[in-house]
């Protein structure tokens, strides 16, 4: 979770939503975030809401596990008493920071926390992400063992130089490994790549596509890299001591993914994500551009459930602070009116493959459709089976598009 | 020194012997303002703790830039010798825009102080105004100001003055407005050397016009000068132009706040309340007699203003239009040579199109109507009026180029005027290719003292309007200083060249300029446009056109990104407010056609900022 939060209302200290939270809860899925705020070193490109060891002031690792089992727990007990119809969980993901950082024995117990306040749909999906170098084939197993169904590996790259730019400490040679032991424990494999990166050439990324591709994952992710504000790598790129890569070459690199993926049998279904079939789409990422209800639990975590979104205390001593004294986490909230939500439902539907029936567009978003085929930024073959579906070059300008479809 | 009068003369019974009328001729920041205020202190009609820096300009603008637009007249009282007399300072304008109201201003003196900074020497602004006081017969007392200063050069400019109007250096007055030396001596000195007024007490009145103010409060305030008979409260007076009569409702003098009196006679200044609201019902230059025994035969000099510089007003905000026209209404009331009509512009959408005395009036204009009724503007590049004949006969006066004929033009006729430069010596080689470069032909030149030189021109009007100031000002590392005068019209090979974005003609940016210059112009109006609209979802030419002709064209290559990669961790909120804070972006577009093309780059492309940068006030 990166940047400042969103300005928004101070949220209550016993984290309570207001009644609207709970209308047609039930035609609403229920996930869990679990933030894991922890890395060995931070990479340059990195304003995620993670620290290092020497960044913590006196939190203690060890102690995290336990105190993201107790917003799980106070978590059950708010839904209940702000009237929203208690669900299985659909998907749970593991982010960071380096959630594999902790023993598994840790995200075993967090995991188990989440299973036992609220249970698991049949097939829930159950997500990691994992640093090629943070784990072992033993690791993977626990993993596994503990009801883990998927990881997400940070590959990034496949070129060293690439990286080091990164700052990522991994040898590309360790993800076959990986892969290969994930695929002993029976997990889904997805690869998260990075393009862009100062330094990089088409030819690059070429290399780092082919090598993905050829590690036969479920799913691969491909990221542009933002050079956020307050990073190292913003200061090396404002020194000149590397050369940022422009959006026309992004788009190049993005189109380079399009082409290698599709001719690998892999479908896009959201903007920068790709899987060999529907069945490996991950539904978590899904549940998030579909509006559905979840829980972020940890320092900095985003939540959402009917409309209402908040957010927890940034830094882990302060969320600390705020949990093991019985209070919500949560330091600001938004409770998103009819006209707000509308807006959410087609910036985040439009990014899925298909995500929006047109005949759900106001008059002036039906009206810009013919015009938006005409640009090749919607598929027509689509529009006419009444799906608003993106083009290649609909998705590299998709931000664009929503700003026609949305009324001014 | 003399000391203050202990009384003052009473208005309307003193005789002409004991008036003297003068004016201050100087150039913008030679320190008019400055002297003025001392004079107000000298005489007593402020007191020193009252006093306000430049008290007589009131409007903020004026005081900023240190110049005036609204001449005034005050009565101040001075003894000499024993006797007491009432002076009346008329203050006049100081620029170039406003040469008919200065003109008018002189007529009502029989004196003028030319006033020159003696660290700086005399502008072309105040020989232009020094004629015009030659020609009105005006005594005129030279004077250095600012001999405080380190860099004076009092000397030097005295010689100057001496060689310019005759007599001897050691004649020239020297005085500083801000420590006062010198002040007391010139009141003396007027008093000594400038003529009484002179006019028949028992012939029908004729009062003429100077100045013209609106007053929210009050109407329009009307400054006259009596030279035949008498006003009085309560008497139906008349227009000689127009024929309208009014009611006097109150007449006095300002000193320097208006001071109600029994009424004005021969020779005195002073200022008349009718209740109109519209300044033109009190035109400059007109004659004031009264109903009941009115004159038969007008002042001499009275004119209509006529527009000289033209540009169009868009409110950046559509929906301020209404508060613009509004504005304008309030302007007008006290500014009789300020005219407008509604315009469409395709790019631009609802305006005015303005005519304006010239560049300063049109900027004077500009700024008040941000700063006064807070709306923000674009305004298109000036345009000056051209008579158009076209094949078939029919001339049109064009004064917006998008209305330039399209058909076969016979002949195009463009304002000329005799132009005056002012600079050291070093520059006129710079001056000369300037000139050149803007169509001038070198009327002469002459040496002003040791080191100076005025270079006169005639010019086409349309080429002085296009930056030819900021042009002659950084090529003289700002000595260069400009008049002008109208000297009528000739014809000339013009064009109008259009700009064309993806094909749609971008009406703000046609101009009407020498076929020679044609391409320049294309060049820089696509080449600004190029580097000034962000790129679109396609490709985007840029055409410069005469007709159907392409004369120049740049291209902006099609956008291939805009999405943003992920969401954060479900931070919906951040990406949420991104969105909005593009379509905030994409609102303050103008659309041409498809292309949204940023106010900014408007603004940038027609003022040749480049890139746009944010100017702090």
């Amino acid at each position: 979770m990166a940047g400042p939060h969103p300005l928004g209302d101070p949220a209550p200290l016993d984290g309570l939503l207001p009644a609207s939270a709970a209308v047609d809860a039930g035609d609403r899925e229920f996930s869990v975030y679990l933030h894991v705020p922890f890395c060995r070193v931070r990479c340059g490109y990195c304003d995620f809401n993670t620290y290092t060891a020497t960044e913590l002031r006196g939190v203690k690792q060890s102690d995290y596990a336990s105190q993201a089992v107790l917003e799980v727990e106070s978590a059950g007990r708010v839904l209940i008493e702000s009237g929203v119809p208690a669900r299985p969980v659909s998907t749970v993901f593991f982010g960071g920071g380096t959630p594999t950082l902790l023993p598994v024995g840790d995200l075993t117990r967090m995991l188990h926390a989440v299973r036992d306040q609220w249970g698991f749909v049949p097939g829930a999906e159950i997500t990691t992400e994992a640093n090629p170098d943070s784990v072992d084939a033993a690791y993977l197993q626990g993993l596994a063992d503990a009801g883990f169904t998927r990881v997400s590996f940070g590959m990034q790259s496949a070129v060293p130089r690439v990286l080091a730019t990164l700052e990522r400490t991994h040898d590309p040679e360790r993800v076959p490994l990986v892969v290969q032991w994930a695929r002993d424990a029976g997990l889904d494999v997805s690869l998260d790549l990075i393009y862009g990166t100062p330094g990089e050439t088409v030819a690059d990324w070429r290399t780092s596509l082919e090598y993905a591709i050829n590690q036969a994952p479920d799913h691969i992710s491909t990221y542009s890299l933002i050079v956020e504000e307050g990073t190292k790598l913003a200061r090396q790129i404002r020194r000149g001591d590397v050369a940022a890569i422009d959006d026309d070459t992004q788009a190049e690199f993005y189109e380079l993914a399009d082409e290698l993926l599709g001719a690998a049998g892999f479908h896009w279904y959201e903007v920068s994500n790709w899987a060999t079939d529907v069945s490996h789409e991950s539904r978590h990422n899904l549940a998030y551009w579909r509006s559905h209800d979840w829980w972020g639990v940890g320092p900095g975590a985003h939540s959402h459930v009917g409309g209402v979104r908040w957010w927890n205390a940034k830094h882990p001593a302060a969320y600390a602070e705020r949990v093991l004294a019985g209070h919500s986490p949560a330091v600001g909230r938004e409770t998103l009116d009819a006209e707000t939500r509308e807006v959410e439902r087609v910036l985040l539907l439009s990014r899925i493959r298909t995500g929006i029936p047109i005949a759900s567009l106001t008059e002036h978003g039906r009206h810009e459709i013919a015009g938006l085929i005409a640009d090749e930024l919607v598929n027509a073959r689509a529009a006419i089976h009444g799906d608003l579906e993106l083009t290649l070059r609909g998705r590299l300008l998709a931000d664009a598009v929503v700003r026609r479809i949305l009324p001014d | 020194m003399s000391p203050r009068a202990l009384k003052a003369l009473e208005p309307a019974a003193t005789a002409p012997e004991f008036i003297r009328n003068f004016c201050i001729i100087a150039h913008i920041d030679h320190g008019k303002s400055t002297l003025a205020d001392r004079m107000l202190q000298i005489t007593g009609v402020v007191d020193d703790r009252a006093m306000r820096a430049q008290y007589l300009d009131r409007m903020d603008i004026e005081r900023e830039r240190g110049i005036t637009i609204k001449s005034q007249a005050v009565r101040m009282p001075w003894e000499m010798d024993g006797v007491t007399y009432a002076l009346n300072m008329i203050d006049t304008p100081g620029h170039v825009d406003f040469t008919y109201e200065v003109s008018r201003s002189l007529a009502a003196c029989e004196g003028a102080i030319l006033l020159v900074d003696a660290a700086q020497g005399i502008e072309a602004q105040t020989l232009a105004n020094l004629y015009l006081a030659l020609a009105n017969d005006l005594t005129i007392i030279p004077v250095l100001n600012k001999i405080d200063l380190p860099a004076a050069e009092p000397d030097k400019y005295a010689r100057e003055l001496a060689d310019l109007i005759g007599g001897k250096p050691e004649d020239v007055l020297r005085v500083s407005g801000k420590t006062g030396a010198g002040v007391a001596e010139l009141l003396d000195l007027a008093t000594r050397t400038i003529p009484a007024p002179v006019g028949d007490p028992n012939a029908p009145t004729r009062a003429m016009i100077f100045d013209s103010v609106y007053d929210s409060y009050r109407g329009v305030v009307t400054y006259v000068r009596m030279i035949d008979g008498t006003l009085h409260p309560r008497e139906k007076i008349q227009m000689m132009s127009t024929r309208a009569t009014h009611e006097v409702l109150e007449i006095g003098v300002i000193s320097p706040e208006p001071t109600i009196s029994k009424g004005l006679s021969v020779g005195e200044v002073g200022y008349l309340i009718t209740g109109v609201k519209d300044v033109r019902q009190s035109k400059v230059g007109d004659t004031v007699t009264t109903a009941l025994r009115p004159a038969t035969d007008a002042l001499p000099g009275y004119t209509e203003p006529q527009p000289m510089v033209f540009s169009g007003l868009y409110p950046i905000d559509g929906s301020d239009y209404p508060a613009l026209r509004e504005a304008l209404d309030k302007l007008k009331l006290s500014d009789a040579s300020l005219g407008y009509e509604p315009e469409t512009s395709v790019a631009l959408g609802f305006g005015f199109r303005c005519g304006f005395l010239g560049l300063l009036h049109l900027e004077i204009i500009t700024e008040r109507i941000d700063r006064e009724f807070g709306i923000d503007l674009i305004t298109t590049a000036p345009s000056v009026p051209y008579e158009v004949t076209t094949d078939d006969k029919k001339t049109v006066t064009v004064t917006n180029p998008s209305e330039f004929p399209n058909g076969k033009i016979a002949q195009v006729m463009e304002p000329i005027v005799k132009a005056a430069i002012l600079a050291p010596k070093d520059y006129v080689g710079v001056i000369m290719e300037l000139c050149q470069s803007r169509r001038g032909t070198l009327l002469g030149m002459d040496y002003l003292g040791e080191d100076r030189v005025e270079i006169r021109y005639t010019m086409p009007l349309g080429e002085i309007v296009f930056d030819f100031f900021d042009n002659l000002k950084s090529r003289t590392a700002g000595y260069g200083s400009l008049d002008y005068e109208p000297t009528g019209s000739a014809e000339a090979d013009l064009v109008k060249v259009d700009i064309l974005l993806q094909g749609e003609q971008v009406d703000a940016f046609s101009a009407i300029v020498h076929r020679d210059k044609a391409y320049e112009y294309g060049v820089l109006m696509t080449g600004r446009l190029r580097k000034l609209i962000p790129r679109q979802q396609f490709d985007v030419p840029i055409q410069a056109a005469i007709g159907a002709r392409i004369i120049a064209r740049e291209s902006i290559s099609a956008i291939r990104k805009d999405v943003l990669a992920k969401c954060y961790g479900g931070d919906i909120s951040r990406k949420r407010k991104l969105l909005e804070k593009q379509k905030e972006g994409k609102k303050r577009m103008k659309m041409v056609g498809r292309v949204e093309v940023p106010q900014e780059a408007f603004i940038a492309a027609l003022s040749g900022d480049e890139p746009p940068k944010k100017e702090k006030k």
